[in-house]
């Protein structure tokens, strides 16, 4: 074992933070779910890009610095450490790229990528729709082919579309085989939300802004240009995006490691020796702990050639009930002030807390509920029968 | 940056486990359950491999290796529910090592002919005590620690029965005396800090291993129990239960590793590093047993079955080497008592 990180990382550690300390916003932005908020959140992105620090891990042709897993970890503790803007073009720089460097042509990487990076264009996720859930080989949006045209008409509605209200383009399955079932005849399509025949309706989620939205779509083109990959091939190409939601892109330990030390110093402003509450904290920050170290193994697991596989689902269930106790703790400690939302003079950091613990409450549900994952825990690592 | 047990310290994991597996059944556990003593000629075969001697110096014929090595072995003793004391001899090998090397009882633990039992400040009984070559045993009194060396034979040794009954505990009363001590004062009380700390990584490791076997033996059942025309691992509520066993599994491991890295190398951080792999072991462990015992229903409460024999383990060790509230306790005076802490490193 070595715990240590090389000299060379140590520097790469001190110039993230470096640059961080000189050009973080003093103030928070508002929220990247209004208006104004994913404006700035945007602006903030091509702040980032323009010092390449956007994409860290993506090949410098495409604004990256091809800096390794363990430099991509520094740069995530270094990145919330600082108190930097959440990422509004998340979904796109780390759900959505990973797939499009995997399957996209060279003339989609080049058409797509740089503008993902600098934030100009934000992606939108479109797997949900109403009878597709957790069971998402259910889609029955459907693309038909116009071959005049050279592409595909879209017809169908996708549902819990994260940063759909505000956002550019979309990415996500629809059934090129009417005759198809479940995951079979699917394809991959990325759907410019300018394009005549699409609707969104925002959705405000708990904490009142609309951070998804449902997107209605009545006979839009999409030419093949804009097709990932070959027609029906979009669940195969599906599950690599996935893989990558639940396993090291979505959820970096510095997510969690900022919060719990600074869940700490609030028990030590205003926990006043409660030993529930400090039991609670500390619990909080060794699971950030215990989180950070957990993806340590996953790191020298990948870095040895080996798969994140089922295992992504281990780590899913874990940090979604974390960040909802961490947020539940800050909430106590707070008392009477925890319900305060960031309209009250009075809230403590902006209301901050409640912010958080609002957005962590979603973690157990997106991304596959975490009783999908402890299904997929039980048929494909501990080798249980498929659940009727 | 590298968290994974190197190819020696796995491969010397697996071959004690493959070696357990034959020296080591549940029907030779029971046997060290009737009998007065844990100990048998297994000793002496995991002598051969090295494994008694593991962390005696090699001077003193044994393999001088780390807390790494021992984190990494105890798992597979902790898969057998191994009888034999091995991690208080390790312990009391430690401080002999330390403050009195001759005698040959270092030698004769690394042969495999001795086993040395150890008493540590505020733990109520010793393992073994009867059986040992040698009881080292710590003291602290108004502030001042002192280590005795003593032969079990001059102590009056009252025998208990633990739920687990391979565990062989004794009360010991002695007599202390400027010919047995070895060490007193802050050297001791370093001492006997940091054999306190390898005794509750041994036991993380023991709970890791002894997670794992409950795992596998409730997923084993569910695989081929029928109730009601089906296998009950079809069900999600069972499938569910045995996920969030192997959840605190696979977090708890990174942490024990990480504990016995520290603790191998004297960081400054060691002591809270052992305490979290303590609390996360004991918790997966606790999750195990209950949860595995929820999945074999009826048959999982009974003596006959072998299920019983790595629970009353699991739970002896859940309060030995520090229970969960010690550890916390450890690592919030640690988190909170001074500057507020920083879990991103700072350098």
């Amino acid at each position: 074992m070595d715990l240590e990180f090389s000299p060379k990382e140590q520097e790469f550690r001190q110039e993230v933070r470096s640059w961080l300390e000189a050009n973080v916003p003093a103030t928070p932005l508002p929220s990247m779910d209004t208006e104004e908020g994913f404006r700035l959140h945007q602006e903030w992105e091509k702040k980032l890009f323009d010092a390449r620090w956007a994409v860290v891990s993506w090949p410098k042709a495409y604004g990256g610095r091809e800096a390794g897993l363990t430099e991509w970890l520094i740069f995530e503790e270094e990145y919330y450490r600082a108190g930097a803007p959440g990422r509004v073009s998340q979904n796109g720089i780390f759900l959505f790229a990973p797939t499009v460097f995997e399957f996209g042509s060279q003339e989609q990487q080049d058409r797509y990528l740089p503008k993902m990076a600098s934030g100009e264009e934000i992606w939108v996720q479109g797997w949900s729709e109403p009878e597709a859930g957790s069971d998402l080989a259910n889609v029955r949006s459907r693309a038909d082919r116009d071959d005049e045209r050279g592409g595909w008409v879209l017809n169908g509605q996708k549902i819990w579309s994260s940063r759909g209200t505000y956002g550019h383009r979309l990415f996500g399955l629809f059934r090129t085989d009417p005759e198809s079932k479940r995951h079979h005849g699917l394809t991959y399509f990325m759907v410019d939300l300018a394009s005549a025949g699409v609707t969104v309706r925002p959705i405000p989620q708990l904490d009142g802004e609309p951070g998804f939205a449902e997107v209605f779509l009545d006979d839009v083109f999409v030419p093949d240009a804009d097709v990932l990959g070959g027609p029906g091939e979009g669940w195969k190409i599906m599950i690599a995006t996935t893989g990558s939601e639940r396993g090291l892109n979505l959820r970096s330990p510095g997510r969690f490691l900022a919060p719990a030390d600074r869940l700490l110093a609030l028990y030590q402003e205003r926990g006043n020796g409660d030993q529930v509450l400090r039991d609670a904290a500390v619990q909080a920050w060794m699971d950030a702990e215990a989180y950070r170290l957990f993806t340590f193994g996953t790191v020298t697991k990948l870095l040895d050639g080996g798969q994140i596989g089922a295992d992504s689902s281990i780590n899913k269930v874990f940090w979604s009930q974390m960040d909802v106790e961490l947020h539940a703790t800050a909430l106590k400690l707070l008392g009477g002030y925890g319900e305060l939302d960031e309209g009250s003079p009075d809230a403590v950091d902006g209301a901050r807390w409640l912010d958080g613990f609002l957005f962590a409450l979603g973690g157990p549900i997106y991304a596959g509920t975490n009783e999908i994952q402890r299904n997929t825990i039980a048929e494909r690592i501990l080798g249980l029968p498929r659940a009727k | 940056m590298r968290l994974a047990y190197t190819e020696d310290q796995q491969l010397f994991r697996e071959t004690v486990r493959d070696f357990l597996e034959g020296a080591c059944t549940t029907d030779k556990l029971r046997e060290a359950w009737a009998a007065d003593t844990a100990i048998t000629g297994r000793w002496t075969e995991l002598a051969k491999i090295g494994v008694t001697g593991l962390v005696v110096p090699e001077e003193q014929d044994g393999l001088g290796l780390t807390d790494e090595e021992f984190a990494a072995v105890l798992e597979s003793a902790g898969y057998a529910a191994l009888p034999e004391p091995l991690l208080e001899s390790a312990v009391a090998a430690g401080l002999l090592a330390e403050f009195a090397p001759g005698a040959g009882r270092l030698e004769r633990i690394a042969s495999g002919e001795a086993t040395a039992a150890v008493l540590l400040p505020g733990q109520p009984f010793a393992i073994e005590a009867a059986q040992a070559d040698v009881l080292v045993v710590g003291t602290t009194d108004n502030g001042v620690s002192e280590i005795h060396v003593l032969n079990p034979a001059d102590c009056t040794l009252t025998a208990q029965r633990s739920v687990d009954r391979s565990r062989k505990l004794y009360k010991v009363e002695f007599a202390a005396s400027p010919e047995t001590l070895v060490a007193s004062g802050d050297a001791a009380a370093k001492a006997l800090a940091r054999a306190a700390d390898r005794g509750a990584l041994g036991a993380a490791a023991l709970l890791l291993g002894l997670t794992k076997r409950m795992l596998d033996m409730a997923v084993d059942y569910a695989k081929q129990r029928v109730q009601r025309g089906v296998l009950i691992g079809t069900h999600q509520s069972v499938q569910h239960h045995l996920a969030n066993v192997l959840i605190k599994l696979e977090f708890a491991r990174p942490v024990v590793m990480r504990a016995a890295y520290s603790l191998a190398r004297d960081l400054p951080s060691a002591a809270r590093d052992v305490s979290m792999a303590k609390i996360y072991a004991g918790e997966a462990a606790d999750l195990a047993a209950r949860n595995a015992l929820q999945v074999h229903g009826a048959i999982g409460y009974t003596e006959e079955h072998d299920l019983q024999l790595f629970m009353k383990r699991a739970w002896a060790l859940g309060a030995a080497w520090g229970d969960a509230g010690h550890h916390r306790d450890r690592v919030a005076a640690d988190l909170l008592g001074g500057a507020p802490a920083q879990l991103t490193p700072t350098f």
